[in-house]
């Protein structure tokens, strides 16, 4: 494989790409994300192929990046007509490749039902999951191979760098990176643009550029399912990144749990070095860029820039105070600029479109879009991208699909164990930093958790704390032994313990933390309490004042009982009760013995006539 | 040379100083318990928190928020506008002491440090209390000083803890006691350096000759003595 001379030899790769033969053709896209794989997505990809094989046709059959759709996972895709297949067994693919060639109908089961009508949804763009989103970042997604080159540079990849770095001088970059107002995804939302020009205005030659792709929030995966899907178009951000800002060493800092973005990222850069696009004398234009993958160990505290350079670095990893930023003293002492995936991922977007054409989406202060991973109580669980500025409403229920079973909705946790809790009343409240920032939430790296009446809030909190303070590093004082004691102030509260003036010291410890921690990690990790007190904090009070868990959830406080009324005397939760909780004889109402009974819920979940209650 | 206000008063630092280091030079009481004016600072332990504003940028006559920030590694900047005494200063530091507490309430020294910021209850309690705080200046003082390292902090989060690699005892220390008496709460004893926490094993020959040489030690902790004084000490103890 020859390296690339310069940007006309990309531009006629590209070219011949597009007229090759069999560019065209007929192609069944596989999701091959994480969720997809886990329900046997490449199990589904091998049977396909060999349905298409067995037939002789000329269908080619691809694995892709996430889909997003992953509540309905394995997808299969059809192109270009973009017929969608869901839940996609590898029995169905008689079915699935006779439906592509010969145009026979699919069974109901392989469609995705309307929520409205019921009636089956035959192609993707016309699924409301996806019609309601505007897939920037994540839209090659769906169509790329992620281990070919060929593929990311058929689609224009990059040419966004080709451009940057024939037309455009670093100055001329990072000005329409500013015009684009694009801000950093990671959470703390600091412009990108003004970020890269105190980086490339620091004196010195040696710059370098980090991704962070150490996501650890708890059920978010958007970092990944980029890396995984589309590895090229971070590293063409990052190329970018490093011809504005003047860096010739790049980092990318990936979590080692996500063995197939490690997986996709190294073939990534083997491929682009190969073909002149990383390394030295990029595309003959004498810009050069290394960049190397970083593994991480496990730790959520890395994702924090300090601790993260410090483990790049070899040491442990544990945040030190800024100033100085990284801008002026970050890796070695030297001038870093430091990114989320996600931002390098919308600079080729930006660069290739101009800064107007992203700008255009979003609000004054929140442009372009956002990728989301919806999960929990939510009907469409997946990966979600949407211009900033809708409400949590469109995400949630447009998107989302609402609640499952017909529960209401109670709410969200935006940023994760980092963000805040917005209730119902404020389901119309523009997504925006600003926004949520003022009920106490952040946009933070994109973790959405919905929640639903069944929740308990202060459960809900307890677990995003039970999270943080068994991740803190345990360097400073008010986050190593500050969220200790709110998680037992909780746990307390739980379990049936709470006592008058409990609030109020978790709203000091609360307050406290987050001033005075050394990093954002303790910065933050009051927030899942501070901001369910202030807007559930009734639910705090009948845990402390009356002993009751409204929404029956807190194991301290809740008895099961059985309806004498209902039960008929069955046995079955006799039988199934672990513990032996429950008496009676047959056909006689049974009784559950409260000393013993350990609040699993066994009994409620296997009795079929509703004789199980929970006081 | 940098100017700043510290409590309203204009106050003209050299350059490279930090907040903590014009604080004292100025006479303006901080309380610090991570710091040692022998050791790089740290920034763990938080009782030196003062609010930090930005100055307003120019045309624009508005204070800027402040925010606390320790002033140990905070470096001095031109315009800064400083509190160390103000009503959230001193009720972040009141908490952190308490918190200190937490982990050390059978130590009399962390009772004397908390009381005088005004803590007169705790609150919370850590069931496993060994009275380290995790202040790290043992270790620090074994890097900086000794030049040895031949103790770390290990683990994270609550489960952190002074310790030699491994948790084995390691051949790199010179058995100095310098961590003994830089230790704030007293919880490193001589048993520790010469047992779990130290480089010698237990019942070694040099550990027991060690053990006798440094029994004539001062074993008192020295909240922040003179790094000249601590280093004598360990000398006369030694014999290095």
């Amino acid at each position: 494989m020859t390296k690339l001379a310069d940007p006309a030899a990309l531009a006629a790769w590209q070219a011949a790409l597009a007229a090759a033969d069999g560019h065209d053709r007929p192609t069944l896209t596989v999701c091959g994300g994480t969720g997809c794989r886990v329900y046997g997505s490449e199990r589904v990809c091998a049977a396909l192929q060999q349905e298409s094989d067995r037939r002789g046709a000329d269908l080619a059959v691809k694995v892709t990046g996430c889909h997003g759709f992953c509540e309905r996972g394995p997808l299969v895709v059809s192109h270009p007509e973009r017929q969608m297949y869901t839940r996609v067994k590898p029995e169905d693919a008689r079915e699935v490749v006779a439906a592509v060639l010969d145009g026979r109908p699919v069974a109901d089961r392989l469609r995705y039902p309307d929520p409205q009508t019921g009636l089956p949804i035959q192609h993707e763009q016309d699924v409301p999951f996806y019609r309601h989103q505007h897939r920037l970042v994540l839209d090659l997604n769906g169509t790329l191979d992620p281990l070919s080159l060929d593929d990311y540079v058929a689609a224009g990849g990059y040419a966004a760098l080709a451009k940057a770095l024939t037309a455009l001088t670093p100055a001329a970059v990072i000005a329409e990176v500013k015009a684009a107002g694009l801000r950093g995804r990671g959470g703390a939302g600091f412009p990108t643009g003004a970020k890269w020009e105190a980086c490339r205005r620091q004196p010195g030659d040696v710059k370098y550029l980090i991704c962070n792709a150490d996501e650890g929030d708890p059920g978010a995966y958007m970092d990944r399912s980029i890396m995984e899907g589309n590895p090229h178009r971070v590293l063409e951000g990052l190329l970018i990144g490093a011809y504005a800002i003047g860096a010739r060493q790049g980092f990318v800092y990936i979590r080692n749990e996500y063995p197939l973005a490690v997986k996709h990222l190294r073939a990534a850069i083997a491929q682009a070095e190969a073909r002149g696009l990383l390394g030295e004398n990029i595309l003959g234009t004498g810009f050069s860029f290394h960049l190397s993958v970083r593994l991480g160990s496990g730790a959520f505290v890395c994702g924090e820039e300090t601790a993260l350079m410090a483990s790049i670095e070899g040491r442990v990893g544990e945040p030190r105070p800024r100033p100085p930023y990284p801008a002026e003293a970050g890796l070695w002492g030297k001038p870093t600029n430091i990114n989320n995936v996600k931002s390098w991922a919308a600079v080729p977007l930006i660069i290739a479109n101009g800064a107007a054409w992203y700008a255009a989406l979003g609000t004054p202060t929140s442009k372009g879009t956002l990728i989301f991973s919806v999960v929990g109580k939510i009907n469409n669980t997946g990966l979600v991208e949407v211009p900033l500025g809708i409400s949590l409403r469109q995400l949630i229920f447009d998107i989302g699909g609402g609640i499952p079973n017909g529960k209401q909705f109670k709410a969200a946790q935006i940023g994760g164990p980092s963000g805040g809790c917005i209730p119902a009343e404020h389901l119309d409240t523009p997504i925006d930093y600003e926004s949520l920032s003022a009920l106490g939430a952040i946009v933070g790296s994109g973790g959405l958790v919905v929640a639903d009446e069944d929740t308990c809030m202060v459960d809900f909190a307890r677990y995003f704390m039970q999270f943080t303070q068994e991740e803190s590093c345990g360097k400073c004082v008010p986050c190593r032994v500050g969220t200790k004691a709110m998680l037992a102030t909780l746990e307390r509260i739980c379990a049936g313990q709470g006592r008058p003036g409990d609030v109020e010291y978790l709203l000091e410890l609360g307050e406290t933390i987050k001033r005075s921690s050394l990093c954002g990690l303790g910065q933050t990790a009051p927030n899942p309490v501070l901001s369910t007190l202030r807007h559930f904090r009734a639910e705090y009070d009948a845990h402390i004042l009356h002993q009751t868990c409204p929404a029956k959830v807190c194991k301290g406080l809740i008895t099961y009982q059985v309806r004498p009324e209902k039960c008929t005397g069955c046995m079955v939760c006799l039988r199934n009760c672990a513990v032996g909780a429950i008496h009676g004889a047959k056909q006689q109402p049974h009784t559950i013995d409260p000393a013993v009974c350990t609040r699993c819920g066994m009994c409620q979940s296997v009795c079929k006539f509703d004789a199980v209650a929970v006081n | 040379m940098i100017q700043l206000t510290i409590d309203d008063r204009r106050v003209t630092v050299a350059e490279g100083r930090t907040l903590l280091e014009a604080c004292r030079e100025h006479g303006f009481p901080v309380p610090t318990l991570c710091y040692h004016p022998a050791l790089k600072p740290y920034g763990g332990c938080r009782l030196c928190v003062v609010e930090v504003a930005q100055p307003p940028p120019p045309g624009d006559a508005r204070p800027r928020p402040a925010r606390l920030a320790a002033a140990c590694t905070y470096p001095c900047e031109p315009g800064l506008v400083v509190r160390t005494n103000s009503e959230a200063v001193q009720r972040s530091r009141r908490l952190t002491a308490e918190l200190l507490l937490a982990g050390a309430y059978q130590s009399p020294e962390m009772w004397a440090l908390a009381k005088s910021l005004g803590v007169e209850q705790v609150r919370f309690q850590l069931p496993e209390a060994d009275n380290c705080v995790v202040c790290g200046l043992c270790v620090r003082a074994c890097q900086e000083i000794v030049g040895v390292s031949a103790i770390s902090l290990i683990k994270r989060g609550m489960a952190k803890q002074v310790s030699p690699p491994f948790e084995i005892a390691s051949a790199a220390c010179l058995g100095c006691g310098t961590c003994v008496l830089i230790c704030p709460t007293g919880v490193l004893r001589l048993e520790d350096v010469s047992g779990y926490r130290s480089a010698h094993a237990a019942g070694a020959a040099e550990a027991r000759e060690y053990c006798q040489t440094c029994s004539e030690l001062d074993l008192e902790p020295h909240f922040v003595a003179a790094p000249e004084a601590l280093l004598a000490a360990a000398r006369e103890g030694t014999g290095l």
